[in-house]
């Protein structure tokens, strides 16, 4: 009967781990989407909430360490269980650092002011890369919950759209900016604001990357070369 | 744990129960006679004595009229209770997935360390894959849904919550979580659908916003020529002529818009489809391709098929599948005038994530420019207004593609290439 006991103690231990993940990744999920929405409605309330929000991803991953560092001392993981583990310690930083991200989007709210006077056709193209970022956090997060690796294939794709999504995005934002000098302000504000987004898709592949451990005991095949193509644009001035 | 199968052998034991059941009615109907009984056996006695009959009537007639009694009072007997106690039978017998399958909204079932049971068919397509033992708290991982299944487990009666689900498509639910029975550790997550309330918010705040900035321009230009034919240009035909021309098409984009507008916002308020139903996509894009025909011959192209052989079913809605091909096929005609020919194909990929059909429309056009590609379906996304204007665009068609493949579990895929022209594919899986 103790031995029983031990191990569903153990088991339990586990459970929580994976729980405390889940709620987290909830957390992550509604900062990105209202980030994403204080940003389009210019609503500087809503922002200061997910600024305020970080917080419990903070704590999150602070407690989420010291258990899993206080399960490794304790019960001495082997295999499955000791990538479980770690990979529950690897997705937690990912998903504080997603919830960072958004912050930032949040904090930048205020700066980028006046939505009107930016043209509509900006803010859509935000809100299809968020969709195709947020997609990218739910299914991985999904997968998470599912253990079914076999159709983690999605996020490669997924990467890839977000990646032509933000050149594009860059492209036209330069234009602006070429346009009028006044814009510069504001536009840059949403430049950064696409960025953290793009980097969020990258976490959320981090941690599809980091499941695909868990489940096979196998790193992901080797990445492809990155289709983020920014870092040639010039657009020439007339 | 105890699951809904282990309720098996309950169901088989309720069979047995009914035998007993039916002895259970003799003995009591043979009690309630009991005084007439007693007379009659004195009776009979009496009989036997007088009449001095051979030894074994007397056992025999006591038999009988016992059975008798016994029965007869079964069939003059408590007919309605017969009947409930027949009802409570079949519901005891009802199995609790049956029950689950026959309600419409999505419900879960779960047990106390939050690991789901059983999901319904229901539930199955509004979130997707729900096998049993999957933990409830990695998948409904919204914070407020968090709050509600720790207040499930932890016992505070039957706490409700608003969860809003934003992908794929924006649903808003009701949800109230219940114990099932008392300490049967399990518990029932009921989801009611409110996405239409808010849905038709949304849309009349969109349709104002999209009415008011997209039909601003063609209304400008139709008053600004007005004013010109009222006041300069009153006298001169030619120019008169040429107005009114311009004005005509304006007025045609503005009813285009509105078309478009109205056919987004109804794919908007049902953002499911009707399951079960069946569409063969070899017959969709065959009668697209005829209906377009005329078009196509105007702009000077050459519609060509290369259809795979066999059925190509798809589950879906015939006439959303209809303008899906419709709204390609008619770009890749006004897009594609330079070249002289359309390529409609129709093959089937076992590609991941599942096996399905690739419907491709290629043109032979100018092409699109590659930063343009990730963002041509997002409404009212112009490449260049001054082509779309002249081709009859209204920034909606590919937008109300994207739309309906999302509802269809489908993809869209473009491909492109400078002066050699697009190819885009619609994927739609087979099950």
């Amino acid at each position: 009967m103790q031995s029983l006991h031990i191990v569903s103690a153990y088991d339990e231990e586990l459970k929580y781990l994976s729980k405390r993940i889940a709620a987290m990744g909830g957390h992550a999920e509604r900062m990105v989407e209202q980030s994403v929405l204080a940003l389009v409605n210019a609503d500087p309330d809503l922002a200061r909430k997910v600024v305020e929000d970080d917080a419990i991803l903070d704590q999150g991953q602070r407690e989420v360490d010291d258990k899993a560092i206080l399960l490794i001392g304790k019960r001495q993981p082997m295999a499955t269980d000791l990538r479980e583990v770690i990979g529950v310690i690897r997705i937690s930083a990912d998903l504080e650092r997603v919830g960072d991200l958004a912050k930032n989007v949040a904090k930048r709210v205020a700066s980028v002011g006046d939505n009107s006077k930016q043209p509509a056709s900006l803010y859509r193209g935000l809100e299809a890369l968020a969709d195709l970022a947020l997609t990218q956090l739910k299914e991985v997060l999904d997968v998470y919950a599912s253990r079914s690796v076999d159709t983690i294939g999605f996020v490669r794709d997924r990467d890839d759209q977000i990646d032509a999504m933000y050149t594009s995005l860059f492209r036209e934002l330069l234009t602006y900016m070429m346009e009028d000098p006044r814009n510069i302000t504001p536009c840059t504000h949403l430049l950064f604001c696409a960025k953290n987004i793009e980097r969020i898709g990258d976490h959320a592949t981090n941690i599809a990357e980091t499941i695909y451990f868990i489940v096979t005991g196998e790193q992901m095949p080797v990445e492809r070369p990155k289709g983020d193509k920014t870092d040639r644009i010039v657009i020439p001035a007339k | 744990m105890r699951t809904y199968r282990s309720y098996l052998p309950d169901i088989m034991a309720d069979l047995s129960d009914r035998q007993k059941y039916g002895a259970r009615r003799f003995m009591r109907n043979l009690w309630q006679a009991r005084w007439l009984l007693a007379v009659a056996v004195a009776a009979l006695f009496c009989v036997q004595f007088l009449a001095d009959l051979p030894f074994m009537v007397l056992p025999a007639a006591i038999v009988a009229l016992l059975l008798a009694a016994g029965i007869s009072g079964d069939a003059a007997g408590d007919g309605e209770e017969s009947r409930a106690a027949a009802e409570a039978g079949e519901l005891q017998s009802l199995s609790a997935e049956n029950l689950a399958a026959a309600v419409t909204d999505p419900l879960i079932v779960f047990d106390d360390n939050a690991s789901i049971i059983h999901a319904n068919a229901a539930a199955i397509a509004a979130f997707g894959d729900l096998r049993a033992g999957m933990s409830l708290q990695l998948k409904f991982r919204a914070p407020e849904m968090q709050v509600l299944i720790d207040a499930a487990l932890t016992g505070g009666g039957s706490p409700s919550a608003d969860f809003i689900d934003k992908l794929p498509v924006e649903r808003v639910y009701r949800v109230t979580a219940s114990a099932v029975g008392h300490g049967s550790r399990l518990h029932v997550l009921l989801f009611k659908d409110q996405s239409e309330a808010r849905r038709i918010d949304r849309m009349r705040a969109d349709f104002i916003a999209n009415a008011s900035h997209e039909m601003r321009t063609p209304l400008a230009s139709i008053a600004g020529f007005i004013e010109t034919l009222r006041g300069p240009a009153r006298n001169d035909p030619a120019a008169r002529d040429q107005f009114l021309q311009i004005m005509q098409n304006q007025t045609g984009r503005m009813a285009r818009l509105i078309d478009d507008m109205l056919s987004l916002s109804r794919l908007e308020m049902k953002p499911y489809l009707k399951p079960g139903a069946r569409v063969d996509v070899k017959q969709v894009v065959e009668s697209v391709v005829d209906s377009l025909g005329p078009l196509a011959k105007e702009n000077n192209l050459v519609i060509e098929r290369d259809f795979a052989d066999g059925p190509m079913e798809v589950p879906g809605d015939r006439d959303e599948l209809y303008q899906v091909f419709e709204n390609l096929l008619e770009n890749a005609c006004k897009y594609g005038q330079d070249g002289d020919r359309v390529v409609v194909s129709i093959a089937r990929t076992d590609k991941a994530p599942q096996p399905g059909i690739e419907v491709t429309v290629r043109d032979f056009g100018p092409g699109i420019p590659e930063e343009h590609i990730p963002r041509v379906t997002e409404r009212f996304y112009r490449i260049d207004s001054e082509t779309a204007q002249s081709r009859k665009g209204t920034g909606l068609g590919l937008a109300i593609v994207k739309h309906i493949l999302t509802r269809h579990h489908g993809r869209l895929s473009i491909q492109s290439e400078l002066g050699k022209g697009s190819a885009f594919t619609v994927y739609l899986p087979t099950n």
